[in-house]
């Protein structure tokens, strides 16, 4: 019994070592958000809203029950403005009429009624001043640490350009106020239709083209609930320099940068011995680009000799084009350390290249948006198991030897068994 | 000289009870964790209605959980899902397309799925990036992944446990498409052979990306998020000074291997004793 006992326990003693699995940490810190969500809503409400040919209904009336539905189904939580562009000015003298865009709620706590008794009193009037009214909805939302979202609705193309309402939103993404904006086309044209795809990719949002009121409803809806569940991932500015020794130094989270065709970023990482270095790059495609296109993210030693590099190419439609590297040091200590440099903390230089080529009539100077998640770890060693093995096969061997060893020995011990009572 | 013959064949027999129990029961245990059941986690829960538009606000989902969206014709929807090492994923996506009187030629779809690093993983198998006809009601996507590695080289691409994001979206089309109406549903199912390889590798921190705006610092102190790293490895507060292997099932499988030869040993010997036996009768 007692042999049974210790046996068992020199059986499931190793089982004490086996390591706990799945044990995956919880989502990456959430922080909590220090302000609410805040979207805008920009209604077009030029003549040409009066058509009748979204369900048979004018498009203004559906714009109109669109609104008050979402206004019914508004998250307590999210802060939802809305503006008005060519709304009151019914006459034909164009510098006026290019001027008229009236914020019709403010961005904050929403008074539901009076909300909908100021959309009922929407009537088609006037021009279809779209920059403007991005460029007042931008100023609206404020700045802030969150991301602001902007859903435009629109039936017609702007027609007070310049300024040119892509341009606009390109402007207005460019000055690091995270701002997004959604475009929605009303039975769009061609010319709309190019327009507001325009605005969506240079501002990193979505077209969508409404047939029906309730396409129309579900999608504001569905924006809005985007808006209150994304607001707070938003990444912190940053300034890459153009060579590492004079690169800002970052820690573990998200940044945003801008980098122009043909041009490098560098930043600059402490890594210390015994820990790993993560770091990933999106550049977001906010233009036409020629058809074939790559990205190089390098990690280099303050002295330029590379350490590893991560790399994508594509061609055709797409919106970012990314990749990302991992790098410990070695494990030797001293001797060969690269980044180890001359004494202080160790310090990882990161560069970011582009092989984009701007399309034919596309902004050639604005640098593109870059996207950097930067996250440094401990570093994990190179498994090993010496001495053990496993399987099945190990198994049988084992008990093959054993068996014609017991039996081996049996035999001798009979022959010296037999030999002994010879003797 | 007699007793010891006549005793030898009984405790033989208690010996070998206790053997083959103690083998028995090593094999229960090792068994689970050679095949542990295959089937995806049962963690499916609610039907997913959203899609995030960014790496950054990808939406989680859960393995084996359904998705269904209506989305524009151009969007390009991003989700996200963890795994395991020794899990191999695959996303499965169809999109009924808008009407075709609506459409005006071939739309090409594709699936891409990118590690928490953001770096492109490759399909195994499964239509990428079909190509719907301008009649097909529905385009059907499908990616298999590789089996996610329990470790790997810092310089290589391989899989490795943590998030995983995958983007839908269309590649080809017609530019009077985009905006239409689309109906997505997806779903990510995984298999787990609960065998991740390498043996014993150990990724100390899942390829889960950090999620918070990142803050410059201004001078190269140490960064605050990683404990400083020693030598040895630490498996449930033992430190075994680096010279034992780390523990693993082959620990199992080595010390059953040592109680099967011990046990066939023993019999071996007992048959031989046996027949001597009979021979003197």
């Amino acid at each position: 019994m007692i042999s049974r006992r210790r046996f068992l326990a020199a059986l499931l003693g190793p089982l004490a070592l086996i390591p706990p699995l799945g044990a995956l940490p919880a989502h990456a810190d959430e922080t909590t958000p220090t302000e609410p969500p805040n979207v805008e809503l920009v209604l077009d409400v030029s003549g040409s809203m009066r058509a009748a040919d979204v369900d048979g209904r004018t498009r203004i009336s559906v714009a109109q029950q669109a609104f008050n539905d979402v206004v019914d189904a508004l998250p307590a939580e999210t802060h939802l403005g809305i503006r008005v562009l060519g709304a009151t000015y019914p006459g034909k003298d164009k510098t006026i009429a290019c001027q008229d865009t009236q914020q019709l709620v403010p961005v904050g706590p929403m008074d539901k009624a009076g909300a909908k008794e100021a959309i009922a009193t929407l009537r088609p009037t006037g021009y279809t001043p779209v920059g403007l009214a991005l460029r007042e909805a931008a100023k609206d939302l404020g700045t802030g640490e969150t991301t602001r979202r902007i859903v435009l609705i629109t039936d017609g193309e702007d027609t007070c350009a310049p300024p040119d309402p892509c341009d606009v939103a390109r402007e207005l993404a460019a000055q690091g106020t995270h701002l997004v904006v959604d475009t929605l086309g009303l039975v769009p044209d061609e010319k709309v239709r190019k327009q507001l795809l325009c605005i969506a990719t240079a501002t990193g949002g979505s077209y969508f083209a409404a047939q029906s009121t309730e396409q129309l409803t579900s999608r504001i809806q569905q924006l809005v609930d985007r808006a209150k569940d994304t607001y707070t991932r938003t990444p912190a500015g940053v300034t890459g320099a153009d060579r590492c020794d004079t690169a800002p130094l970052l820690s573990t989270g998200v940044y945003t940068d801008r980098e122009p065709f043909s041009e490098h970023r560098w930043y600059r990482v402490p890594v210390e011995p015994g820990q790993e270095l993560r770091a990933s790059v999106s550049i977001t495609l906010d233009r036409p680009l020629r058809n074939d296109f790559g990205v190089l993210l390098r990690a280099t030693a303050p002295d330029g000799r590379e350490l590893v590099r991560g790399t994508d190419a594509g061609s055709g439609r797409t919106d970012v084009i990314s990749t990302g590297m991992r790098w410990s040091a070695s494990e030797d200590e001293g001797g060969d350390d690269p980044v180890a440099g001359a004494g202080g903390t160790p310090v990882v230089c990161i560069v970011i290249s582009n092989s984009l080529a701007p399309g034919a009539a596309a902004d050639q100077t604005t640098g593109l948006p870059v996207e950097l998640v930067i996250d440094v770890v401990d570093s994990s060693a190179a498994p090993a198991s010496p001495g053990l093995g496993r399987g099945w096969l190990l198994l049988g061997l084992l008990t093959v030897t054993g068996l014609v060893a017991g039996v081996l020995v049996g035999w001798l011990v009979r022959a010296w068994i037999a030999f002994r009572r010879v003797a | 000289m007699r007793t010891l013959t006549s005793g030898t064949p009984r405790r033989c027999g208690r010996l070998l009870t206790a053997g083959t129990m103690a083998t028995g029961i090593a094999l229960l245990i090792t068994t689970p964790a050679q095949a542990a059941p295959s089937p995806s986690p049962s963690a499916s829960g609610d039907i997913v209605t959203k899609a995030g538009t960014s790496f950054l606000t990808a939406t989680a989902v859960k393995p084996a959980q359904p998705v269904r969206l209506t989305a524009s014709t151009g969007d390009y929807l991003y989700w996200s899902v963890e795994t395991e090492a020794g899990q191999t994923a695959e996303v499965a996506a169809t999109v009924t397309l808008p009407a075709a009187d609506a459409r005006h030629g071939a739309q090409t779809w594709t699936v891409e799925v990118f590690d928490g690093l953001r770096r492109r993983q490759a399909c195994t198998a499964g239509a990428q990036a079909p190509t719907a006809s301008a009649t097909d009601p529905s385009v059907a996507l499908d990616c298999s992944l590789r089996e996610v590695r329990a470790w790997a080289e810092p310089w290589s691409g391989d899989p490795l446990p943590g998030t995983y994001y995958i983007r839908l979206s269309a590649i080809d089309l017609p530019e009077q498409d985009l905006g239409l109406t689309i109906q997505v549903s997806m779903q990510i199912t995984v298999a787990d052979n609960g065998d991740p390889v390498p043996e014993g590798g150990d990724l100390q921190a899942p390829l889960v990306p950090a999620g918070r705006p990142g803050s410059v610092l201004t001078s190269a102190s140490p960064s605050p998020s990683a404990s400083p790293a020693d030598g040895g490895i630490d498996w449930g507060g033992i430190d075994w000074g680096g010279w034992l292997p780390d523990a693993s099932t082959r620990w199992i499988w080595t010390t059953a291997g040592g109680v099967l030869a011990a046990v066939a040993g023993v019999a071996g010997f007992a048959l031989t004793r046996r027949s001597r036996r009979w021979q003197v009768r």
